[in-house]
């Protein structure tokens, strides 16, 4: 079979279309640098939508007393050390100029009496620091950056699936694309590539991702012989509505909500004494799930309440609209009367594609930069969230970042010059969809799929240990070898072919949750999101290093550790 | 419980024709009509297509015709469906590309035609401008618009005239024109006073019936003309 090849020469190229993204492609393209947007949906259906409840700066609106200061040690602290505070100490910073460069780009904000942008409070944020808009924030920070972008004339591939990146002498020349929409290969030659293809969420069963979210960078990345970064810390939200794991934001509870247990109980007062519902995502998740697993679930159920009720229907009305809306149609449950059933669901990849806090790509513990190849927003690895995020940092981390990396890719692509195509990835390309398309199996991509899901969701949730791990780590591996010889897809056409779609991305769930689990089967200590029961306490002799890991051909995997950068806070117990 | 199924199929490539394929499909609770369409594609039958992302009523991928009425997938939950036989279908007023997936292109291109995005004259200050609660209301609601294409598709006026902006565009003007911050609302005025702009809306409201964020499309469109005739004064 021949497949259609079209070739296009693009100063910078970006993969992905979420805030990271679009500030990155703003950046380039209003320094009139040829710019193009590859993206799987169109781009105001990237996930960075999905966002609700804010966007964090020590902006000082509405509790003057805040500080950079003290925005850095709650994200050093929240990220239970795990945080490189060299770039926690530029976020914050950065923070602030994101915030007003939004604001001066039209972003409607909810505002204070004064007129000033509002803030709101959230989980292991010391003030009220969160910027929103409703309970919509991502959204319309997502929709203002594309409307920025059509502004600046960015060319936008929409429905493009990334298969390969193309490195030519270790620098980053181009990548090769799928068109959903006509069928054919794309190969985009560049000067500098930019991936903020967000996170890896999919990998589960309970998810508040988007079914887009499959993690395509990483596994792209590690298939072109580059590191991943600390995947094994993956965020749960205690909230996602009960049964679906779509989100209902940490707003709800930043707004007065509680959380009770099948007994009625607040229970949140014996985990979290002071900060209570307002903990960091890591213990609220996990004091969740300890009720569960003690049978203190609702009706002994797997879920508990998140009551809003004594917030009353004005504010509701006001601040959580959209929450109110979807608990509706979601649970049928209005949350003015009842108290919504929750249950915790995959939310955030803290890990990703290694990068200084440049915004370049790193290729090894001593930091060593590939020339030309930048990542930001939730595909990276900064390491601004360590072992757990807190909630609002992420549209921040993705915007300042999206900027930052943005800026220094230009740089580069002013001085760079095209370079030769890289044939192998045009046939590890080819060879990815050839393979689907010319396969006559018999096992169905979603089967696949299913298995993985349950199995990460059974053995590498909330609460983990080794025998479980390493149970998880034979079943996938299992699962992508049998995935190589006997994978079905139904359709075999060029156009619109999303069965093909979602056969690349099951292969690229597989690739990276193996990594994912046998970085946690290697980290023999509990620290933020990854809390393992053989292991309960955090090791900072021998785990305050960040995870580093390569994916051989022969899909064996290769591990190497990198200092954590400590700059301002020495690690020290963490209570709430 | 089973519900039927009767999907809108169409894949040029290989058909003459579009024809109705049917399916059963069983239905809990919670189960919304995207949950269907993948048990559908992941368990039946791979070849069906139509786009979806977020399933949170936030991304605008999954707008359809569903018994005759325009609605997000997956923000329809199966058992709210009164009937057990569920006719699927299109965005109707599109080109369809292949089974449930319509052409967008035209869609975001006339978007692009009312200078979308905030425009400013005078420098910003070193802080945030500063806008009333009062006046975040004014194009708060605006601004929940997720760009689904389901009110173009509702609209008669839509279906008459190509170049009809429409209301989403139409919509996205409004929010900025009526945005205190903003300084384009001449330029982007001019644009829309014309007869494929605000005045080809004839108020039949079928915008809003549409609209699954609940946008009062119609109301914001006739503020805008009122600042069309405001103008004038």
């Amino acid at each position: 079979m021949e497949l259609e090849k079209t070739y296009h020469k693009y100063d910078v190229i970006i993969v992905g279309a979420g805030l990271a993204g679009e500030r990155a492609a703003l950046a380039a393209a209003s320094s009139n640098l040829k710019t193009a947007v590859i993206t799987k949906v169109y781009p105001t259906r990237s996930h960075s939508g999905g966002a609700q409840g804010g966007i964090s700066a020590a902006i000082g609106n509405v509790d003057p007393e805040d500080s950079l200061e003290a925005h850095m040690w709650d994200t050093v602290k929240g990220s239970d050390f795990l945080g490189d505070q060299d770039a926690i100490e530029l976020f914050v910073e950065e923070a602030i100029k994101t915030i007003y460069e939004y604001e001066h780009m039209g972003v409607p904000f909810s505002r204070l009496p004064n007129g000033k942008i509002a803030q709101r409070p959230f989980g292991g944020h010391t003030y009220r620091r969160a910027c929103y808009s409703a309970d919509k924030t991502g959204h319309v920070l997502l929709h203002t950056l594309y409307e920025q972008c059509v502004k600046h004339q960015v060319s936008f591939y929409n429905e493009f699936l990334v298969l390969s990146l193309m490195l030519t002498d270790g620098q980053a020349s181009g990548i090769v694309a799928w068109d959903l929409r006509n069928g054919g290969l794309h190969i985009f030659r560049t000067k500098a590539v930019l991936f903020a293809t967000g996170g890896y969420g999919r990998a589960y069963k309970i998810t508040s991702n988007a079914l887009s979210n499959t993690g395509d960078g990483l596994a792209t990345v590690l298939e072109a012989g580059l590191p991943v970064e600390d995947l094994e810390f993956v965020q749960f939200h205690p909230t996602g509505y009960y049964r679906q794991g779509i989100l209902v934001t940490e707003g709800a509870r930043g707004e007065g909500g509680h959380l009770l247990n099948g007994e009625g109980d607040r229970f949140m007062k014996k985990y979290a004494p002071e900060r209570m519902e307002l903990g960091p995502r890591d213990l609220v998740a996990r004091s969740i799930w300890t009720e569960i697993l003690e049978g203190r679930g609702i009706d002994g159920k797997d879920y508990v309440y998140l009551d809003l009720t004594h917030l009353g229907a004005e504010k509701i009305m006001e601040r959580l609209p959209q929450i109110r809306d979807l608990a509706i149609s979601f649970v049928g449950v209005d949350p003015i009367k009842d108290p919504i059933p929750i249950q915790p669901t995959a939310h955030y990849s803290m890990g990703g594609i290694p990068t200084n806090k440049r915004g370049e790509v790193i290729k090894d513990a001593q930091n060593t930069v590939v020339p030309g190849f930048y990542a930001a927003g939730e595909a990276a690895c900064v390491s601004i969230h360590g072992a757990n995020r807190l909630g609002t940092n992420s549209l921040q981390e993705a915007s300042t970042f999206g900027r930052i990396a943005g800026n220094n890719m230009t740089e580069y692509a002013r001085k760079a010059d095209f370079l030769p195509v890289d044939e192998k990835a045009i046939k590890r390309a080819e060879d990815k969809v050839r393979r689907l398309l010319e396969n006559d199996g018999k096992t169905h991509h979603y089967d696949y799929k299913k298995e993985l899901q349950q199995t990460m969701y059974d053995k590498v949730w909330i609460f983990r240990n080794e025998k479980d791990l390493k149970e998880a780590a034979s079943i996938v591996k299992g699962l992508e070898e049998d995935f190589m010889k006997n994978v079905k897809i139904d359709d075999k056409g060029m156009l619109f072919n999303l069965d093909l779609q979602e056969a690349l991305e099951v292969h690229n769930l597989l690739t990276f949750s193996q990594i994912i689990i046998a970085g946690a089967i290697n980290r023999k200590e509990s620290r933020g999101a990854h809390y393992r029961t053989d292991y309960p306490k955090r090791d900072d002799k021998n785990w305050t290093k960040h995870t580093l890991a390569w994916r051989a051909e022969d899909g064996s995997i290769k591990f190497d550790y990198k200092p954590v950068v400590i700059t301002k806070y020495q690690p020290t117990e963490r209570k709430y | 419980m089973k519900k039927t199924l009767e999907i809108f199929r169409y894949n040029p490539e290989k058909d003459e024709k579009p024809y109705f394929k049917t399916y059963e499909v069983e239905v809990y609770e919670g189960m919304t009509l995207l949950d269907a369409l993948n048990h559908i594609r992941w368990e039946q039958d791979g070849t069906l297509t139509y786009r979806r992302s977020c399933r949170s009523a936030i991304c605008g991928s999954c707008a359809m015709k569903i018994n005759g009425k325009t609605y997000l997938a997956c923000k329809t939950q199966m058992m709210d469906i009164k009937s057990d036989h569920v006719k699927v279908e299109p965005l109707p007023g599109y080109e369809v590309i292949k089974d449930l997936v319509v052409d967008m292109d035209n869609f975001f291109d006339k978007l692009k035609r009312v200078k979308p995005y905030h425009i400013t004259h005078t420098p910003p200050p070193e802080k945030e401008r500063l806008q009333s609660p009062e006046d975040f209301h004014y194009i708060n609601e605006a601004a929940d618009c997720i760009l689904c294409g389901a009110c173009v598709s509702a609209c008669p006026s839509a279906w008459a005239d190509k170049e009809y902006l429409g209301p989403a565009a139409l919509l996205k003007a409004y929010k900025f024109c009526a945005d205190t911050r903003d300084e384009g609302a001449d330029e982007r005025l001019a644009i829309v006073n014309d007869r494929n702009g605000v005045w080809r809306c004839h108020y039949t409201a079928n915008c809003m019936d549409a609209c699954p964020k609940d946008i009062k499309i119609t109301d914001f469109i006739a503020r805008l003309r009122n600042m069309l005739v405001q103008d004038k004064l």
